[in-house]
């Protein structure tokens, strides 16, 4: 059983470590096989192109998001649980970029008999772009 | 004739649609294997949580065995017969009032139980709602559609609410 995080120890403001994926084929192949993805602006720089990104194929959102699941899931450790995870999906996950998951806690509070923490999420490249901008909201275990 | 601009980018279809739950889609049970190949894949590099492949360890956490993280998809690789191909081809489409472009314009997901071995998840759909209205890319629609996932016990699993863009 691995508890990361304790309700009381967790305050407004406070950020969650940075979670990164160079990311290329091998990834997205991976995830194309167990999600049953396989388009081919995430496989073929040509019809990646032809999609009018010029540097040919791109990376899926849906891995971006399990990317924030990762991230929150790594920080909260197993007895923890998202509760619910909204996004906007901003711009291209280009071949080889470095994304890396942030959050920031933004509020806690005590719900339906939860102890949920809210913060703000992002998935930013190496240029420190946004790419994925929301919201996550997560139970944590309270040590009272 | 020239492609004029439309009052509305509302269909009668999406009328006739708007509120009602579709027909259900049932997955197969999923195998722990399942779930260990997603968490592979989402973590790769590197070693994904125990949680997700290991049952010792899993059975002494809050969750008393294996779960699956929550955005795994349990309807992947669905066996398609010609039956549903043939279906699907036949089906007829409404035309839209123009040639329209879209963008995914987001989603937000809750979670309910997580999912384990062996569940069986059955998933609906529904265009919820719309909104029109003009912004820069001219009459932009902002559709949302709902999608409700529930295990064998009938208990919420995930909801997800999209945003679609057309324009």
């Amino acid at each position: 059983m691995t508890i990361n995080v304790y309700f009381e120890d967790v305050n407004v403001g406070d950020t969650i470590p940075a979670w990164s994926r160079k990311t290329d084929f091998m990834h997205w192949n991976r995830y194309a096989a167990v999600n049953d993805e396989f388009i081919p602006i995430h496989m073929d720089d040509e019809a990646g192109r032809a999609a009018l990104n010029e540097q040919g194929a791109f990376g899926m959102g849906n891995l971006r998001y399990a990317y924030i699941v990762n991230a929150l899931q790594d920080w909260m450790g197993d007895e923890g649980q998202i509760r619910e995870i909204g996004c906007q999906f901003r711009a291209i996950n280009q071949k080889n970029d470095v994304l890396t998951v942030t959050g920031t806690v933004t509020e806690k509070l005590v719900e339906d008999g939860e102890h949920r923490i809210k913060l703000d999420i992002d998935v930013v490249n190496q240029n420190g772009d946004p790419t994925c901008p929301g919201h996550a909201i997560v139970t944590v275990p309270a040590r009272s | 004739m020239t492609d004029s601009a439309p009052d509305t980018l509302v269909t009668d279809d999406m009328i006739e649609r708007k509120g009602v739950w579709g027909s259900e889609r049932v997955s197969p049970p999923i195998a722990e294997s399942d779930i260990r190949k997603w968490a592979i894949a989402v973590y790769w590099p590197e070693t994904p949580p125990a949680i997700f492949w290991d049952p010792e360890y899993a059975a002494g956490t809050r969750w008393g065995g294996i779960i699956a993280p929550p955005d795994f998809n349990p309807f992947a690789w669905p066996i398609v017969t010609p039956k549903d191909k043939a279906a699907k081809a036949e089906k007829p489409k409404e035309k839209p009032k123009r040639k329209l472009r879209g963008m995914n314009g987001g989603q937000v997901e809750t979670y309910g139980v997580p999912m384990r071995p062996g569940d069986v998840i059955t998933m609906r759909n529904r265009l919820r709602d719309w909104e029109e209205r003009e912004t820069r890319l001219g009459l932009t629609l902002f559709s949302y559609s709902e999608m409700e996932w529930h295990n064998q016990d009938g208990e919420l699993v995930k909801r997800r609410v999209s945003t679609a863009i057309l324009y």
